[in-house]
């Protein structure tokens, strides 16, 4: 391939002239910056000192049209670059997003997409800074950067950053920074999201805060590296010149704000921004939530006893994700996870900035949706993610490849705790109980019969899954995820034209995966795929949770359905297809049987590791539901009408459950309620409660005798163990719930 | 824009139409009165006289009563003292066999019995209304979900005295 001299916008290469150090505001070196800035907050608790917010009250309009455009700008960039990029999970999912940054690497505006990202290029600058990157590897204009490295700044590997320094007059005023989710990173096995690799060796490409380019062009020896590191390195090099053209743009847009309104103001305008996002938070504290300490859990499942193909990691984990929460009497929030896991041999390892993204992302959904979205609500938290917890190994070598898979079942627990303080303050209508996790659902890729072309696996429908309820209604089915506010499902044929060797057979709703409740969780849906004309096709399937649930319901609420696998070899498909038949779905798990012959592989697990596939194999993959709220026995017979009639739950579900019997008309999806029937069930599941049911007491006295037994699975064995070993307060608090000895442990020999 | 008492009826009784809903209750910014107007709701509707201080859920308030606070639920029993964990005062099933957590999802879509993980479903010992539902390993402390600082509240946030204060 042929490679043109990158040059944006019209800025020829030779027009920029060296800059010397210091290159930070008024002579300052961006260290001085950066220590002035964090002495400021420490100091005055705002940021950069700030206490009144001069150009916003003395000049409104300049300060809001200010922010406008830099947003727009930042808007702009992603709507027009991500035309650049092949694929479509950037083109046709949107997973791209452009940030602005202070010189000390405080983040001012950011575009709409993968949001989550707003601290990670933060990170990424601060390290550069503090390596003193100014002197030795020198930032010069047009220069360009990269990062995946997720200890320095990233969520997970497949994620890659672009940054550019903008210069004005000899002095840095800012960071662009544009990031775009890779189909394929290089790695252990095929795909984004890897499930095998369990530490960092295993995980592919990285960029280490690298200058990639000068004077606006790549460099070729770095664009041959990472075109030889990934399987898709025509992908790869689209995405690059997306995340560059955009990080240009943005450099162009911003030169003409300050051309036109003076360094100074935009320098101050900057501190102001940042300053007013951290104030907006505090005073949305205080106009939303209630004071208290509020507290939940959440646990992550690592079924790799059977799966994993590394010795180390052939066990079943179970990570401990607890959330403490304290809203202050001040209109502060501070978040604590003491008592978090360790690290351990699986790809779900997360550092400390990939979990204020998604924190972050977590407060610009339900506490800032129409406020200044910057830094200034990573200022206003206090957040403690304990060193050497899963949650913030501090340590490079672990595989960081999946830290979603720490990052979404934490953040259930965080949304639960902010949704009890919304109802405890009336606002109903903003408790969000959670969603389901994303997971992917399909990754890999295979050979086309035809061209003998590699074409990666990754469809992004994965960000349509079931939200949780509110407090005044059942949680949006088969429309959320909690990482891009801005989910789409994708057109079929936009997937197949990427993933040619995989047709879809149906999409359709997966009953009976929506959390039960008064109000229930959104539900999933499911969808059923071939392998067609294609060799060499390696597939794995990674939804979370399967063995366990993740996250509880609310008030009465239960969590949703948990996930499976199943895949069919060996099919009879090929004779099916000649009579125009074929199956469409799992809906009820065992329903494929009756539709198909072959070796049918259906495990409690939502995961299997890289597998070879077939031509007519199938592939059969779902969304999961959203938890429930509320009591069931509290939710109107109408919506249970609908439930039933639009298959979200199945007629012996909804009898069980919500006590609701009658006559589905499987044809015209008609149901007639009979009300004698349905009061006698009710009655009967009012008389099973008081009869099934146990003091708290007792039960809690059963099952101190069993954990003094140590009568328990492995995996929760391992957990309270590995708690156990790090020895924090969580370890005495859970010995004094249970009244046992200070000396009492749970080890795994 | 404010919303009317009527629209928080609604908005509890989860019969507030999706329009309105999106329009009136949802955007910001909100109606600063919301506590209280709720509050006001919620007192009406409950066939006791103790003054609610804050909801807990749709069926549990912490009150202060003759005896000082306490967390009592809608039908009346009173469970233990505001500062206490209620659930420990509740009746309790926990589903961690197969055949019992069968009936809240199809087969494979609950918890593998082999991991010991259980559904923990909290009861008001009186009326068997559902409080909680903990999804959580067996040997999992029962956590006290919310602690709320009723004083800070009223006295700091709204600039009240506290409806029970001396
Ligand atoms: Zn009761």
């Amino acid at each position: 391939m042929s490679q043109e001299p990158e040059t944006t916008q019209g800025i020829a290469s030779d027009e920029y002239d060296r800059v010397e150090p210091p290159i930070g505001w008024d002579g300052q070196t961006l260290q001085e910056m950066l220590d002035e800035s964090e002495q400021l907050l420490e100091d005055t608790g705002r940021y950069h000192g700030r206490e009144r917010l001069e150009m916003k009250e003395d000049e409104p309009f300049q300060y809001e049209r200010m922010f406008s455009r830099l947003r727009g700008a930042l808007v702009n960039a992603r709507e027009t670059a991500l035309h650049i990029s092949a694929s479509a999970i950037v083109r046709e999912i949107g997973e791209l997003a452009f940030q602005l940054y202070t010189p000390e690497g405080d983040c001012i505006a950011t575009s709409t997409g993968i949001i989550v990202h707003v601290h990670t290029g933060s990170l990424a600058i601060k390290y550069m800074i503090e390596e003193g990157y100014e002197h030795g590897r020198t930032i010069q204009p047009g220069d360009i950067f990269c990062n995946n490295d997720n200890d320095l700044g990233n969520v997970h590997t497949a994620d890659v950053h672009t940054l550019i320094p903008i210069f004005y007059d000899d002095e840095l005023i800012a960071w662009a920074d544009g990031v775009t989710h890779e189909v394929d990173i290089g790695g252990s096995t095929r795909g984004h999201d890897q499930l095998a690799s369990t530490t960092r060796y295993e995980d592919g490409l990285y960029a280490t805060c690298e200058k990639i380019g000068e004077n606006d062009e790549v460099y070729q020896d770095w664009r041959d590296r990472a075109e030889r590191g990934t399987r898709t390195p025509m992908f790869w090099d689209l995405d690059e010149k997306c995340r560059v053209a955009g990080a240009h743009m943005i450099r162009e847009a911003l030169t003409d704000l300050v051309d036109e309104v003076g360094v100074e103001r935009y320098k101050e305008f900057t501190r102001e921004a940042i300053e007013e996002g951290r104030q907006t938070l505090e005073s949305r504290v205080q106009e939303r939530l209630f004071p208290g300490t509020y507290r939940d859990a959440s646990f992550m499942p690592v079924p790799f006893k059977e799966e994993g193909w590394n010795p180390v990691s052939q066990k079943n984990m179970l990570n401990h994700l607890p959330v403490e929460m304290e809203v202050g009497g001040d209109g502060g929030l501070s978040l604590d996870m003491t008592g978090a896991s360790p690290p351990g041999p699986h790809p779900y390892n997360c550092a400390e900035g990939s979990m204020q993204g998604g924190l972050w992302v977590s407060l610009t959904q339900c506490l800032l949706h129409d406020g200044k979205v910057n830094d200034g609500s990573y200022f206003a938290v206090d957040a403690n993610f304990p060193e050497g917890s899963v949650v913030n190994p501090q340590d490079p070598s672990l595989s960081y490849h999946t830290a979603w898979g720490s990052i979404m079942p934490t953040y259930q627990a965080v949304w639960k705790n902010i949704s009890r303080a919304f109802f405890a303050r009336g606002f109903r209508e903003e408790v969000n109980t959670g969603y389901s996790e994303s997971g992917d659902t399909m990754s890999g890729g295979g050979f086309n019969e035809v061209t003998d072309e590699y074409f990666p696996i990754a469809p992004f429908d994965l960000s349509c899954q079931g939200m949780g309820a509110s407090a005044s209604r059942d949680g949006l089915d088969y429309a959320y995820t909690m990482w891009n506010p801005e989910t789409d499902m994708g057109d079929i044929e936009e997937w197949e034209l990427i993933e040619q060797g995989l047709p879809f057979l149906s999409r359709h709703i997966k009953p009976n995966t929506a959390g039960h409740g008064k109000y229930r969780g959104g539900s999933g849906w499911e969808t059923l795929r071939v392998v067609d004309r294609s060799y060499d096709m390696s597939l794995y399937k990674h939804v979370r949770p399967g063995v366990t649930n993740s996250t509880s319901g609310m008030h009465g609420g239960y969590p949703q359905a948990t996930n499976y696998s199943v895949r069919v070899h060996n099919t009879d498909l090929e004779e099916q297809f000649e009579d125009a038949e074929y199956p469409i779905s799992d809906k009820v798990p065992g329903d494929l049987e009756e539709d198909v012959d072959g070796d049918v592989v259906r495990t409690e697990r939502g995961i299997y590791f890289p597998t070879t596939f077939e031509n007519h194999d199938l592939v059969y993959y779902h969304m999961g539901g959203g938890p429930g709220y509320g009591d069931p026995l509290d939710r109107p017979f109408d919506l249970l009408k609908e439930d039933l009639e639009k298959e979200i739950y199945t007629p012996d579900v909804v009898e069980s459950v919500y006590g609701v019997v009658g006559d589905l008309d499987e044809e015209e999806r008609e149901f007639e309620i009979d009300h004698d029937a349905t009061e006698e069930r009710r009655e009967e599941i009012r008389e099973q409660r008081r009869e099934e049911s146990q003091s708290v007491r007792s039960f809690i006295d059963e099952e101190r005798d069993r954990l003094v037994d140590r009568d328990l699975s492995d995996p929760a064995r391992r957990m309270y163990s590995g708690v156990f070993d790090r020895g924090d307060d969580w370890s005495d608090e859970f010995r004094e719930f249970w009244d046992l000895p200070e000396n009492f442990e749970i080890n795994m020999e | 824009m404010s919303t009317d008492k009527s629209q928080i009826e609604k908005l509890i009784d989860g019969t507030l139409p999706w329009p309105e809903l999106r329009d009136d209750v949802l955007p910001d910014p909100k109606d600063p009165e919301r506590f209280e107007t709720t509050i006001e709701i919620l007192q009406e509707r409950v066939d006791w006289d103790d003054r609610i201080l804050v909801p807990l859920n749709d069926h549990l308030y912490v009150v202060a009563g003759d005896d000082g606070r306490t967390v009592k639920a809608e039908c009346g029993h009173e469970l233990c003292s505001a500062d206490e964990n209620w659930k420990l005062e509740c009746d309790i099933r926990a589903r961690e066999e197969q055949e019992e957590t069968a009936e809240l999802y199809p087969e494979l879509m609950t918890p593998d019995p082999d991991w010991t993980f259980q559904i923990r479903e909290y009861f008001c010992p009186e009326c068997y209304s559902l409080l909680d539902v903990e999804a959580v390993p067996a040997g999992y402390p029962i956590l006290q979900k919310f602690e709320p600082d009723i004083d800070t509240f009223y006295e700091e946030w709204l600039d009240q005295p506290v409806p029970d204060g001396q």
